[in-house]
């Protein structure tokens, strides 16, 4: 794909390549300022310690788990949001994308008001036998909270890009909605859900103000990767950095993985689906 | 066993009752915006009617008669729609594609792949079963897409300008397929092309503002055009206006004509109109003298080619038209602008009650 450009007119001013530099360094030279000073050394046994081992460990597993839950209730959300038409449609749009501009502390304390002790479904969970608070399951309701929007956003925008046609015919060939559903509407969206479920997961991964707030930081249980990096920068930086490190390395598996040529034996129409959503989700 | 639909959409003016039978094609045309995605729209259940009734071989499809309120699902009617891009499913095979149909019904997947393989026999695309729809051309899609439709059974078949997106060498291949399969089959097909009308429909409806304006055979739609639009597709002059002793008066234009072929003269005073061919129409720069002749002095609006022809338009809108050769025409020194004389001999004029 790289080599098919030629000398086509861009139309792009020489200052804006410097400012464009500018605004590329002041991403990637912190991220090398982090690198150089990994203790290379002792990177082994700082980041296979047993606490950094078990964070790490939680961390896949919780966002795993909320970025499953983020596909089952995201794609039903992206499908009334894109393609249904009922009041209030607008409203539940904003509302449904707030924990992306929301600090994920203030959605840690409402989730906290909610499931807590003393919140508004806690009592009644309590008395059901069910603390969710400070536990694991906390974990990945404050991953939902923030990392769902990605999703919504990713998959509403392949929804729409889509349009209803190969709906609409499906339907006049004789298949009912949940037919349509699920042999026309989701494989067309799939590149869209994908990079969707792709970013929830890097989302999920990087939660920490939500999760601090709501779940606590007890090892093992609710102890993420970047809770691990926060406490043991207090105590031990290169332990702090080498972790951080490993994170850097997800995050950027996870950005290729989302942002990867969309020209991989696809057909032509799903390949125009799949860049806008990713586009869109990198709005944020 | 047929087929009626009577509805309204009132928001677009759309208001028209049509029917059917069995093994009939009807070919709807009309202007831009005249409601013929609508009608089609309303039959497959895509758009809810404000009110109105439709019932295809006993089922209803909808009764929105005051007082009851039946909907039939989409999926529920029967009605393929076969639009102007094919829509085949990107994400499966051309085989899988036209065995949707019949796996959306609940067949087996082996008795949906033996059905698909039988369609696309029957629309000469059997080599293509193992292809992505992106690796076909146009007109290879479109008749996977008729394959498709067909292998749904519907019972009633809809198609929206299927020749419309097609590039010059596909158009005929389909149209030559849709002949044969449309053949005995209940269809509606919308087409801008009086060549489908023509070829493919037992019947034509003209449909102006969201109202039929005609219906009737093809042919006879199309040698006695009742409608600007339908006079227009056969390419006659068309005027309306009130019938005369011996012709037509249309705003200030009085037309001498012949009566067409009825037992006897019309009686004066009803409304009717008069229709007449470009070829039929000279043009001259002074009043021309002779026996009896229309001549009627009106201003140049457009020249265009038209064939080895050069269409002169002239009077309000441009609503006659006259052909004449490119070397008349330069001779005359005719430009936009230029005041002439129509002559239309009086024997070229066919009028007719509207």
């Amino acid at each position: 794909m790289t080599a098919r450009k030629a000398a086509t007119y861009t139309g792009i001013p020489a200052w804006v390549y410097a400012v464009a530099a500018a605004g590329a360094l002041l991403v990637v030279l912190p991220l090398a300022a982090m690198v150089a000073k990994v203790n290379w050394a002792n990177f082994i046994p700082l980041v296979t310690s047993e606490s950094s081992l078990t964070a790490l460990g939680l961390s896949l597993r919780t966002s795993a788990a909320s970025t499953v839950l983020c596909i089952i209730l995201g794609v039903p959300l992206a499908l009334v949001l894109a393609r249904g038409s009922f009041p209030g449609q607008r409203v539940l749009r904003s509302l449904v994308l707030l924990p992306l501009v929301l600090p994920p502390v203030v959605g840690g304390i409402a989730l906290l008001y909610t499931f807590g002790r003393q919140g508004l479904l806690g009592r009644t969970l309590e008395v059901a036998g069910l603390q969710i608070a400070f536990s694991t399951t906390a974990v990945v309701l404050a991953q939902t909270f923030v990392a769902l929007p990605f999703l919504v956003v990713s998959l509403e925008g392949a929804l729409r890009i889509a349009g209803p046609r190969y709906e609409a015919v499906a339907a006049t060939l004789g298949a009912s909605p949940s037919t349509v559903l699920r042999r026309v509407t989701l494989p067309l969206v799939l590149p869209g859900l994908a990079s969707g479920a792709v970013l929830s997961f890097a989302r999920s991964l990087g939660e920490f103000g939500a999760t601090l707030t709501f779940a606590g930081s007890l090892q093992g249980v609710t102890r993420t990767l970047p809770l691990e990096i926060y406490l043991q920068r207090e105590t031990d930086a290169d332990a702090a950095v080498a972790l951080s490190l490993v994170l850097v390395a997800v995050a950027v598996a996870v950005v290729a993985l989302a942002y990867r040529s969309p020209r991989a034996g696809r057909p032509a129409t799903v390949e125009r689906t799949t860049t806008a959503p990713a586009a869109s989700g990198a709005v944020r | 066993m047929t087929f009626v639909v009577r509805a309204a959409v009132d928001q677009r003016g759309f208001d028209l009752s049509l029917s059917v039978g069995p093994a009939e094609t009807v070919a709807v045309m009309g202007p831009n915006g005249a409601g013929k995605s609508t009608l089609l729209n309303v039959i497959a259940g895509l758009l809810h009617p404000d009110s109105g009734t439709a019932e295809l071989d006993g089922r209803t499809l909808f009764d929105l008669t005051a007082g009851r309120g039946s909907w039939t699902a989409p999926h529920h009617r029967g009605t393929a729609l076969l639009a102007q891009e094919p829509l085949l499913f990107p994400h499966l095979s051309v085989l899988d594609n036209v065995a949707f149909g019949p796996r959306s019904a609940g067949a087996s997947n082996a008795a949906a792949r033996k059905s698909a393989e039988h369609w696309l026999a029957e629309v000469e695309a059997t080599e293509l079963r193992a292809r992505r729809p992106a690796e076909l051309s146009g007109g290879q899609a479109q008749r996977v897409a008729v394959a498709r439709a067909l292998a749904a059974d519907p019972g009633l078949l809809l198609l929206d300008e299927p020749m419309a997106a097609l590039d010059i060498h596909a158009a005929p291949l389909l149209r030559r397929l849709l002949k044969r399969v449309l053949a005995g089959r209940r269809a509606i097909i919308i087409t801008h092309d009086v060549l489908d009308a023509l070829m493919l429909a037992d019947r034509v409806v003209i449909l102006e503002n969201g109202r039929i304006s005609e219906d009737g055979p093809a042919r006879e739609v199309l040698q006695r055009p009742r409608s600007r639009f339908a006079a227009g597709l056969a390419g006659l002059n068309f005027l309306a206006g009130d019938i005369t002793e011996h012709g037509l008066r249309s705003g200030g234009l009085n037309l001498y004509g012949q009566h067409h072929d009825l037992p006897g003269p019309l009686a004066a005073g009803q409304p009717g109109v008069a229709v007449f061919p470009p070829s039929a129409v000279s043009v001259f720069l002074s009043e021309a003298h002779g026996s009896p002749r229309n001549a009627f002095p009106v201003t140049i609006t457009d020249l265009e080619p038209h064939g080895d022809q050069i269409r002169v338009r002239a009077g309000e809108s441009g609503r006659l038209s006259a052909d004449i050769t490119p070397a008349a025409a330069a001779d005359l020194g005719l430009v936009t602008g230029t005041r002439v004389y129509f002559v239309i001999k009086a024997g070229a004029v066919a009028i007719y009650p509207s």
